[in-house]
Formats: structure tokens, C-alpha cells, sequence
């Protein structure tokens, strides 16, 4: 095997790590949700990486021996997407009401915010 | 029709849901709800009859055999978990009409019957689906929906407490289907029982390691298993007050039965607790939880706060009868499972009950509150007797199989741990006891019950905390053939 060899699974677990860190990082509510969706679509591309066949193709009947993908990681990998947008949708609603109610969508704002007021 | 109900107690729930949402009136999108929660409680008796007699029930969604098609899978162990969510739920139905009239205004309240169904319908598909991939879509539907209840509470706080929810859960659900996409690659199947058959011939691989240890951290934060508990006591405590005493009965038990799964089932117990140590890796951080989390709660103003931290520390004991990986130990934690159910749901409707005629729940309110509202603070001592586990209570029982796991296991230190934490209950418990009975009202306070509406399920599951303390028989029997499903030839 050659450097860098699959080399997708290197850039899911960079763009998996890169998500999580802006997660933890960031005290901007807009931010985490950036961050997390970047989380959730490394997982995207690990799903899909598993199911690619070297020379594959798309799996039509075709007459004939064809080498074809497994189409079940690219299958289930729609139904996360799904769940990713939904979750993205509820966080960014949420975000709107937070900014309705407290004026900021700022960690520390909020924070200072939430500790003053009985 | 008997043979389809399986799937009838997913699809039921899921189509009442959208049903709710068209009627648009508060009043009758209750009637609904109360009616389809009742439904899947009895749909869910029915199954766990049909279990313990006739055994795991395999149903195939579509007509579609597994491994390729979806199967649900109903066995001794999630029947009874089963049983558990769709019994809160019809409880917690019961109970909510005044309680929602209270806190939530009247546009919003047939939305609120609508993510209730969908959060019920998500919380029973984990439990009952066989397939892994199944778990986190079920996990899913039932966590969005929590996120969208809890954020509907009284105070501000709530919408953030849902934030960080929503951004632990969506954490813990990425790293469960990471598990199960590395899993899926190392045997090419999603299916629980044929994953159960593939993964102990490979257990020496990397990845599989892999997949048991992202499994393992998205399910602990799913469960809020110490130190992974942060977002639960807010959540818990600015929620409306239905939606802490459904969801601390329902939700982080679910998780626990996932965990379970995974780690009986799909891995298997000698390379679960054996090459990868799960047990002590599960038992450090349930005695932790049990310590820490019951001393936090001492500390708090806030009543339902007090109460979070407490479940934080119960499900402590659920995963430490878990990590003792035993007949006795697992007996012990499913037990805990069951009563932790009865004993919270039932204090935290008890609170509802308070918030109902005070507008808080902060211990200055209880201020002379026996008087006042007899009935309710009697309910949250009997709740309390039963969190503390006073003898001839439901708490007693499943801490005295902790206990005897614990001495069987030789491990008398961690019988020790168990008792200190239970004082600790005492003192957190007995702290609202004294104000609500030994302290004097301030005048021109709130008189009067909350409605018989509420009462009426509250002590009803009061009645239950004593009634499976004094006989054993049903809750016993039921987490012991679980227990020995899931250590012995069952798998």
C-alpha cells in the first residue's frame, strides 16, 4: 500500500476531529452548529468510502459480469442526511428563540445573563 | 392482527402523531394522545405476555426475511423495557391535561401532544427493532423530539438547556453510528443477531475495537453515565414539568437498554467484560455518579434540579448492576431500571403537582406545603422513601440485589459505596421534608390540591413504588429471566 493510502478515511477523521474541535471551541451557538454538521458529514463520507468497490460501478442490471458498489452504506448514508438536516433545522430554530430571549447567541453572554437573572 | 402487533406499536403512535397536528385544538388532540398512549400500553402487556410464555417473538418488516430486511425482535429483555416506556407514557398522558393547561399556552398544546407521540414512537422503536442501524433512526426521531419538548418550558433557560441537549445528543447518535458503520464493514450485516454471530469470531480486530469503544461513548452520553451527564440536569429541570417526569423515566433508560444490547448481544460478555474490560470501566464512573451526583443534589435550590442530580446517581446503580456483568448484578440493574421509573416519574409528577398551584418549584415554596397540599407532599415523601430504598419500597429491592451482587462478586467496598449513597438520599430528600413539614407558611400563600387529574396517576404510581416492594414476584421474576436471556443460552 502506498503513502497515503485510502487516503478518504484520512480526510474523514480530519474533517471528524476538525468538527468535534470547533464543537467543544466555539462560543458561538451559529459556530457549534457549523462545527457539528462538519462532525455528522465526516460520518457521511466514512459510510460512503466503505461501500465503494475499486472499478465499481453504479449498481444497475446490466447484462453481463459487472463489478458494482454496495449500494447499502450510500442507502442508509441518505437516511442520515436526513436526520443531519432535521437536527440542523431544530438547532438553528432553537438559535433564533435563544437570540429572541437573551439578545445575544454568544456562550458567555448568555451565561452572565442566565446567572443575574433570577 | 395479534401477529402484526409488533409493528402496530411503532406504526400506531407514528400516525397519530401527524392526526394531532391536523385537529388543531389543545382539547381534542389530547383525547388522542391519551387514547394511543393506553393503546400501545396494552399493545405492549400483550407482547410481554406473549413473550414470557411462548418466547422471542421475531417479526419481519415487509415480509422481508433478515438479515436483509429489517426484523423487530421482541425477547425477554425488551418486553419489559417495552413495558416500562409505554406505561409511563400512558401515565404521564394521563396526568398531562392540566398540567400542559398551566404551563403551556393554549396555540402550542396540540404541537406538543404531536412531538409527544413522535418522542413515544421513537423511544419504543430502539427497544424494539433488531437492527443497529434502526437503533440510531429510532435514537433520532425520539431525541428531536425531546429537544423540541424540553425548549417549550416556562423559563428562558429552557431553550438553552434544549441547545446543549441537542448538541450532546446529536454527538452521542454520530458516534453510535460510527460503531455501527465499522462494525457493518468488518461483517457486512446490520441485523442484531447476525451481527451477534459474526462479530465473537473477530473479536482480535482493530476495528472492531474501534467500533465497541465509539459505541460505548456515544451510548454513555446518550445515557448520561457520569461524567457525561452535563446536559441532563438542565434539560431536566426547566422542561415543562410532563415532559422531566416522561422523559427521566423513559429516555436515559432506553439508552441504558441500547447499551445492554450492544454489549451482551452484539459483543458478547467474555469479550465485553473480559478482554475489553467493560466492567470496570463501567463501574468506576457508576460509583462516581452514585457518590457525586447525590451529593451535588444535596446542594441545590431548585427541587427538579435536586431531582436530576438524583437520577444522574440512579443511573449510577442501573450501570454498576450492569458492570457486575452477573446474573444477579444484571438482575439488579434491570430492576433498578424498572423502579427508578416508578420512584422518579412519581416525584417528578409530584413537583408538577406543586409547580401547578405555586409557580415553583425552589425549596422557599415548599415553605409549610404539607399543610396545604397534603396529598402531594405525601406523594413525594412516598417517592422518596422508595429513591431512598427504605424496606417494603421498590427501591429497597433493587438496591438489596446491588447489594448482594456486590458481596457475591466479593467486592464489599462496593456494597459500602451503595450504602453511603442511599444517606446521601436521605439527606437531599429529607431537606425538602423539613420545609415542607416543619416549617410555617408565609402568609397569603396558594391553598389547595393540584386537580384530582394529577393526583390520581401520581399515587397511583406512589401505590406501585410499595406494591413491587412488598411483592417481588412480577418485577423480580421478569429482570431475572432477562438477566439469564442475556448472560446465557439466549444469545
Amino acid at each position: 500500500m502506498e503513502w497515503p493510502g485510502l487516503y478518504n478515511y484520512w480526510i474523514a477523521i480530519f474533517l471528524m476531529m476538525a468538527g468535534l474541535y470547533i464543537v467543544m471551541a466555539h462560543a458561538n451557538l451559529v459556530k457549534k452548529m457549523v462545527g457539528l454538521v462538519i462532525f455528522q458529514s465526516s460520518v457521511f463520507i466514512l459510510y460512503i468510502t466503505m461501500g465503494k468497490v475499486t472499478g465499481g460501478t453504479a449498481p444497475i442490471l446490466i447484462p453481463g459480469d459487472v463489478v458494482y458498489s454496495n449500494p447499502l452504506p450510500h442507502v442508509l448514508i441518505l437516511t442520515a442526511i436526513v436526520v443531519g438536516v432535521a437536527t440542523l433545522a431544530l438547532g438553528l430554530a432553537l438559535i433564533v428563540r435563544i437570540m429572541e430571549a437573551y439578545g445575544s447567541i454568544e456562550e458567555d453572554d448568555i451565561e452572565v445573563l442566565e446567572n443575574s437573572a433570577p | 392482527m395479534m401477529a402484526h402487533l409488533p409493528a402496530l406499536l411503532i406504526v400506531v403512535p407514528l400516525l397519530s402523531a401527524p392526526i394531532c397536528l391536523l385537529i388543531g385544538r389543545g382539547r381534542f388532540a389530547h383525547g388522542v394522545a391519551l387514547v394511543v398512549s393506553w393503546v400501545t400500553f396494552v399493545m405492549s402487556a400483550l407482547l410481554l405476555n406473549e413473550v414470557r410464555n411462548g418466547g422471542a417473538i421475531s417479526y419481519h418488516l415487509g415480509g422481508w426475511a433478515p438479515p436483509w430486511g429489517i426484523e423487530y425482535r421482541v425477547d425477554p429483555v425488551n418486553a419489559y423495557v417495552l413495558l416500562i416506556v409505554a406505561a409511563v407514557g400512558a401515565l404521564t398522558m394521563s396526568y398531562a391535561k392540566a398540567s400542559i393547561d398551566r404551563e403551556l399556552g393554549q396555540g402550542r398544546q396540540f404541537r406538543f401532544y404531536t412531538i409527544f407521540l413522535l418522542c413515544l414512537a421513537g423511544l419504543l422503536g430502539v427497544t424494539i427493532t433488531g437492527d443497529a442501524f434502526n437503533i440510531f433512526v429510532f435514537f433520532e426521531i425520539s431525541s428531536l423530539a425531546s429537544y423540541v419538548m424540553i425548549s417549550l418550558g416556562p423559563d428562558r433557560r429552557a431553550l438553552t438547556a434544549a441547545f446543549n441537549y441537542l448538541i450532546f445528543g446529536t454527538i452521542g447518535a454520530t458516534f453510535f453510528l460510527i460503531g455501527v458503520g465499522l462494525l457493518y464493514q468488518m461483517t457486512g450485516t446490520l441485523n442484531i443477531a447476525d451481527l451477534a454471530n459474526r462479530v465473537p469470531a473477530m473479536t482480535g480486530n482493530r476495528t472492531i475495537q474501534a467500533a465497541f469503544i465509539f459505541m460505548a461513548v456515544g451510548l454513555a452520553l446518550k445515557a448520561a453515565i457520569f461524567p457525561l451527564h452535563s446536559w441532563l440536569p438542565n434539560a431536566y429541570a426547566f422542561a415543562p414539568s410532563v415532559v422531566t417526569a416522561f422523559l427521566a423515566a423513559t429516555a436515559t433508560k432506553v439508552a441504558i437498554y441500547v447499551l445492554i444490547r450492544s454489549y451482551f448481544t452484539i459483543f458478547g460478555p467474555e469479550y465485553s467484560f473480559g478482554s475489553m474490560s467493560l466492567g470496570v470501566v463501567l463501574m468506576v464512573p457508576a460509583i462516581a455518579a452514585m457518590l457525586i451526583g447525590s451529593t451535588i443534589a444535596i446542594f441545590q435550590d431548585d427541587i427538579k434540579r435536586m431531582l436530576a442530580y438524583s437520577s444522574v446517581a440512579q443511573i449510577g446503580y442501573m450501570v454498576l448492576g450492569i458492570g457486575f456483568a452477573t446474573v444477579l448484578g444484571v438482575t439488579g440493574g434491570m430492576l433498578h431500571l424498572f423502579n427508578h421509573a416508578l420512584i422518579k416519574t412519581a416525584m417528578f409528577m409530584a413537583m408538577g403537582c406543586v409547580f401547578y398551584r405555586m409557580g415553583s418549584v425552589r425549596i422557599e415554596a415548599m415553605a409549610g406545603l404539607a399543610k396545604r397540599m397534603p396529598w402531594t407532599m405525601a406523594a413525594f415523601v412516598g417517592g422518596g422513601l422508595s429513591l431512598i430504598g427504605v424496606p417494603l419500597t421498590a427501591g429497597f429491592v433493587s438496591k438489596w440485589y446491588l447489594l448482594l451482587a456486590a458481596l457475591d462478586a466479593g467486592m464489599w467496598w462496593i456494597a459500602a459505596f451503595i450504602l453511603i449513597a442511599s444517606m446521601l438520599a436521605i439527606v437531599y430528600v429529607w431537606r425538602v421534608v423539613e420545609v415542607a413539614y416543619f416549617s410555617p407558611s408565609p402568609d397569603g400563600a396558594p391553598t389547595g390540591e393540584a386537580p384530582i387529574s394529577m393526583l390520581i396517576p401520581t399515587w397511583f404510581l406512589v401505590l406501585a413504588n410499595f406494591y413491587f416492594g412488598i411483592d417481588t414476584r412480577i418485577s423480580v421474576g421478569a429482570a431475572t429471566q432477562a438477566a439469564e436471556y442475556l448472560l446465557g443460552a439466549g444469545r
